[in-house]
């Protein structure tokens, strides 16, 4: 055997992660299995579809109204308003807003943006969209672009998921093949081009101006807002940037009406949605199901804490995410507003789950290495501030903590956060200021005995 | 991949590599052909095995762009290696949800494994060793991206012997 047939023996098959069977109503997820995610399989599925049906060419009679066939730019928009559809890559911003933002009528050159530069820790939902589903991100992309009348687009994809954006270049290649993409789409008046891009290590590159940096060839540092990108976006053109799954989600709204999305989650917080569960549970993986659902119903899914253990505590929406003791968790329903009444985010929806046999102090000093190897360097309290976060944890893990050292945590902390141009420094501070609201006997503790509360953590 | 034979020379930009270069130039506007840099920036690396010095002038006579603009996208991003690696960069995730799940243990496997610790190459030059931030692929952890561009998932310590081995007995008998 070859090197790469060896290492493709070692390749994930999806099955773990995405066709379990525990999805609950999954629309993006839905009837996926590994194989069959070519344009073909996309099509036998309903794809497409929504894309026809706006452009009026899916054989459906003209509006009686207006004896138009097909969906405006302002209908298709007010479905998406409709829907309650939030943004899926951390920010929850509302979907159809942000579309409504775009100047439609700037006169140059206007750019949609996907985010697929998924790395906030705990998040691997994107990847398997981008896998098994590529051309659900197409559609998506297309019907976008549709509306905010724009004519080129790129697909930011994370560095590390290489075979998802090789995936992603066959789909797109298939989709120009078909007249999916390209000029005159359809034999209509749109014409849509689409690109893949890909990182190539950097976390901040998930923050929308630092991907529109990289994406023009620069370093990943994030710009000053305002301007906001709908008015100076790539290459200093108005551009509109959604995240992967946010994307995948329109092909279905447009099919069905907003009403029906919003219906299958709850008022403002409307659809499905993916949440990828790893730590300690049975069997980690992305699960779609109702926003709205509780989080007891998710670990189930999940099959609850691994090894039967008791349930210590989550970081419920990816490492930024301030972490909430399993009292709370235990409480919540798994949508934007729930968790953000309970103290913390949805966020990328990565779900982080602990049993009672981990160390807080051991969590924070992995995440707070993270914060200080990502942070771009360019804003004092981010650069300076992150490295003093994780020094200070450090010397609490190894038992040199000083008993003042949880004040000058959070004064740290409190130094970074909404000082910065970017969320990273926010990303950074929240964690630490949550697990010591939550556990502080726990860093007690250790800089009290010089060692761990829970010492099996290995 | 083979490191041995590049030293410092520039990769000779073939017509192999000029048309990959092309084919990610033509996805951007004209005036903008910058924002190729990090694609043949990630092809001379796969080439190469790495991007030397030369390397990177090489890349910005072809895209017209300041050698020093080059060498900050070089600088800036993880993956981009700046000296030679082994012909196999194994990066393992030790981030939080993989620590939850092994992460560390598999680096650790591998470091007594290899005989090297984090960061060195074995002296056969066959393997490079890295700790690596989180790869996007956290359910399936512990994982390893092997050259940039494989994902390896679930890696036991059984599997990642058997994919140590394997490359080793596939490197004998090539």
């Amino acid at each position: 055997m070859n090197a790469s047939q060896i290492l493709s023996q070692f390749a994930a098959t999806g099955v773990q992660s995405c066709f379990h069977g525990q999805h609950i109503t999954p629309q993006i997820y839905a009837d996926l299995n590994g194989s069959n995610w070519r344009l073909k399989d996309y099509e036998a599925r309903g794809g497409y579809q929504a894309l026809k049906k706006i452009l009026g060419v899916d054989g459906a009679p003209p509006n009686p109204d207006t004896g138009v066939a097909g969906m405006t730019q302002d209908q298709v928009i007010a479905t998406v308003k409709e829907s309650a559809l939030r943004g899926r890559g951390g920010a929850g911003f509302p979907t159809g807003l942000k579309w409504s933002f775009m100047p439609r009528q700037f006169p140059g050159q206007k750019y949609l943006v996907c985010n697929s530069d998924e790395g906030e820790p705990g998040t691997c939902k994107d990847r398997d969209i981008l896998m098994f589903n590529p051309h659900i991100v197409i559609e998506g992309m297309a019907i976008a672009a549709y509306a905010m009348g724009i004519s080129v687009g790129y697909n930011y994809i994370h560095g590390e998921i290489f075979s998802a954006y090789d995936r992603f270049e066959e789909a797109l290649e298939e989709a120009r093949a078909a007249g999916l993409l390209g000029n005159q789409i359809l034999g209509s008046g749109f014409s849509f081009q689409l690109h893949a891009h890909h990182g190539f290590g950097a976390y901040i590159c998930g923050e929308e101006t630092a991907l529109l940096e990289s994406l023009e060839g620069k370093k990943g540092q994030p710009r000053f807002k305002p301007p906001f990108p709908a008015s100076y976006g790539l290459y200093g053109k108005p551009t509109t940037i959604n995240n992967t799954e946010t994307f995948a989600a329109v092909p279905w709204i447009i099919r069905n009406g907003g009403a029906a999305y919003l219906a299958c989650g709850k008022p403002n917080n409307g659809g499905t949605k993916i949440f990828s569960i790893s730590g300690d549970v049975e069997r980690p993986g992305n699960y779609e199901i109702p926003l709205g659902t509780p989080f007891a119903k998710l670990l189930e899914l999940a099959g609850g804490v691994r090894g039967g253990r008791a349930l210590k505590a989550v970081i419920p929406g990816g490492s930024s995410a301030p972490i909430l003791p399993a009292h709370i968790m235990m409480d919540i329903t798994m949508d934007y507003d729930g968790i953000a009444k309970s103290g913390s985010m949805l966020g990328s929806g990565a779900v982080i789950v602990m049993d009672d046999t981990r160390c807080m102090v051991k969590s924070l000093q992995r995440l707070s290495y993270f914060y200080m190897h990502e942070s771009c360097g360019q804003c004092t309290p981010c650069r300076e501030g992150t490295g003093w976060l994780s020094r200070v944890v450090d010397r609490i893990e190894q038992g040199q903590g000083r008993e003042e050292d949880m004040q000058l945590l959070d004064n740290v902390a409190e130094n970074i956060q909404g000082r910065t141009i970017c969320a990273l420094g926010d990303a950074a501070a929240m964690p630490v200021r949550a697990m010591i609201k939550h556990f502080r006997p726990e860093f007690e503790y250790h800089v009290a005995h010089k060692t761990c509360m829970v010492p099996a953590y290995v | 991949m083979n490191t041995a034979s590049h030293g410092l020379q520039a990769t000779a930009l073939s017509p192999e590599l000029r048309a990959r270069f092309d084919k990610e130039v033509a996805k951007y506007p004209a005036d903008q052909k910058q924002s190729a840099v990090m694609s043949c920036l990630s092809i001379v690396q796969q080439v190469a095995g790495y991007v030397s010095a030369s390397d990177e002038r090489m890349v910005a006579e072809y895209l017209d762009m300041p050698l020093m603009a080059v060498h900050e996208v070089t600088t800036f991003y993880n993956m981009y290696n700046q000296t030679p690696v082994g012909k196999f960069k194994l990066n393992v995730c030790t981030n939080l949800p993989c620590q939850l799940r092994d992460g560390s243990k598999a680096l650790k496997h591998l470091e007594r494994k290899l005989g090297i610790a984090m960061g060195g190459t074995t002296s056969d030059g066959m393997f490079t060793l890295q700790q690596s931030e989180c790869l996007g692929a956290c359910a399936d952890s512990p994982v390893m991206l092997v050259n940039d561009r494989t994902m390896c998932s679930h890696m036991s310590n059984e599997k990642l012997d058997q994919l140590i081995d394997g490359l080793k007995a596939g490197e004998a008998t090539s």
